[in-house]
């Protein structure tokens, strides 16, 4: 009799293990990450490969404004520099200045598109406005890009984080993984400071 | 609420001030309820219904009609999938987010060649854009789906002229779209969701109604168990295709192989068990037309917005 519940106990054990350690779906949500994450580096490429026109475009009609170009060429010297692999979503002080970087990349690239308004042959200008819109839409895939890495980290935390897949998480050293705080995303969406002749 | 904090601090609470700090706990949940359904909420995707959407009443019938029409052939002969949407607003989201949500849902065009796109209008936010799926992002990059909105729509638009300015960038989309080398679509295009459809739902539906066919009769007995079987495959076979022919072939199949199927083993009485709802629920599955649905294309962000 006994050992009929055991045995009982134990099936139930063994397949509530089986089916609910997650280890499957933490190798699915690993994958889906690295897609989407994947896709946001892609995004952020084609954005870096935008600016060198955009910045020979705008220095056509606005030579005055050198200081707003040379601090987007800065800004993508400086995201270039980052080596942006998978590997720095397991670092999250690394993601956290590829983060920053790229923010400051967003807020140059704005302060252009601002200063750009003040000249209206460059308005007009067809390369120009066929440029704006596709540094738009990039900045759109962008943030699409990011919107579905957010929600693959989601599901992958609540899994790592969650009773009993979290024992899983623990036996096989599996991390929550760094996503885009609210605090980079205020400071992405912040208009960029403007200061006049201090820094030269 | 404030009037509440003075009785905390009376000690023993008579009974008359209790009754009103419960009162006052209840207007003040009332009132974050309130508060909380005032909060701006995302507009609701609405539904594909067709491959023109108008929630603004903006296009006559016989437009949507003409348009639906056009989208539809091109649908034929090119295979991609082209809606348009008209909604009053999509505040407090901007145009690029409430697109996005549109045909992450919608899913138009192919799964795997990614070839739809949306044409969507906020009326009231005077805002337009395309949004243009990942397998049409050649064809229309940014630039060109801006200049579409720039030189055919937001003029036509700024003289009210809605129905001529969507007709005419749907005229040159598809046209653009045209010139763009995408596999061919599905043979006999005509019947793609009928043959092509039923195949993939054809074994699901077998083996469902066998499993739940045997079920149901021993449940209801032979006509009626039959009968639900009918409704059930054909309301699976049309929540997976989605389309009506197919759905009254899959309930006729399911009453079939319910009517027909192996022996009951006979665990309950077959007699007293006979449910009225057998014969009413049988025509379940046919509610609703077999209308347009997305392909499960895929979509990245790319396209253009304007605003007139």
């Amino acid at each position: 009799m006994i050992r009929h519940r055991l045995a009982a106990a134990f099936l139930l054990l063994a397949a509530t293990l089986l089916s609910g350690c997650g280890y499957n779906a933490m190798q699915s949500g690993d994958e889906a990450i690295k897609a989407a994450w994947a896709e946001v580096l892609n995004q952020y490429q084609r954005r870096a490969d935008l600016i060198p026109n955009l910045v020979r475009t705008v220095e056509g009609f606005a030579q005055q404004e050198r200081e707003v170009l040379t601090r987007v060429t800065e800004a993508r010297a400086r995201v270039g520099a980052i080596q942006a692999t998978p590997e720095l979503l397991n670092d999250p002080a690394a993601f956290e200045q590829f983060q920053q970087a790229q923010g400051e990349l967003s807020g140059a690239l704005s302060r252009l598109l601002v200063v750009a308004e003040a000249y209206p042959d460059l308005k007009s200008d067809q390369n120009f406005r066929d440029l704006q819109a596709q540094l738009e839409g990039t900045e759109n895939r962008i943030t699409v890009a990011r919107n579905r890495y957010i929600e693959a980290i989601r599901a992958y935390n609540t899994l790592v984080r969650q009773f009993p897949t979290n024992l899983t998480a623990m036996i096989f050293g599996y991390q929550p993984k760094p996503t885009f705080s609210v605090q980079n995303e205020a400071e992405i969406s912040k208009p960029p400071e403007v200061s006049f002749g201090t820094s030269g | 609420m404030m009037a509440t904090t003075p009785d905390v601090a009376a000690g023993p609470v008579p009974g008359r001030a209790r009754w009103w700090r419960r009162l006052g706990a209840a207007a003040s949940a009332a009132v974050l309820l309130a508060w909380a359904t005032l909060l701006p909420a995302e507009v609701a995707v609405p539904p594909l219904t067709g491959r023109i959407v108008d929630l603004t009443g903006t296009l006559t019938a016989s437009e949507q009609a003409q348009l639906a029409d056009r989208l539809e052939q091109f649908e034929a002969a090119k295979g991609s999938q082209i809606a348009v949407l008209f909604v009053p607003t999509t505040a407090p989201e901007t145009i690029e987010q409430f697109s996005i949500r549109v045909v992450d849902r919608w899913r138009l065009g192919r799964q795997g060649v990614d070839d739809g796109l949306l044409l969507l209008v906020a009326k009231d936010d005077r805002t337009v854009r395309i949004e243009v799926g990942r397998g049409l992002e050649g064809v229309i990059p940014d630039a060109v789906a801006n200049r579409l909105i720039d030189e055919y729509m937001v003029p036509r638009f700024r003289g009210g002229d809605f129905a001529g300015g969507v007709t005419v960038a749907i005229d040159r989309i598809t046209q653009l779209v045209d010139g763009e080398p995408l596999p061919p679509p599905a043979p006999g295009w005509q019947g793609r969701e009928g043959s092509g459809g039923a195949g993939a739902a054809l074994p699901v539906v077998f083996f469902l109604a066998i499993v739940a066919g045997g079920f149901l009769r021993r449940l209801f007995g032979q006509l009626p168990g039959a009968l639900l079987t009918g409704g059930l495959a054909g309301l699976v076979a049309w929540l997976l295709v989605g389309t009506l022919a197919v759905a009254l072939f899959m309930a006729f199949v399911g009453f079939v192989i319910g009517l027909a199927g192996g022996g009951g083993g006979g665990w309950v009485s077959r007699g007293p068990r006979r449910g009225g709802s057998g014969g009413g629920f049988g025509g379940g599955g046919f509610g609703g037309g077999g209308g347009f649905r997305g392909g499960g294309g895929g979509f990245g962000g790319g396209g253009a917005s304007g605003r007139w």
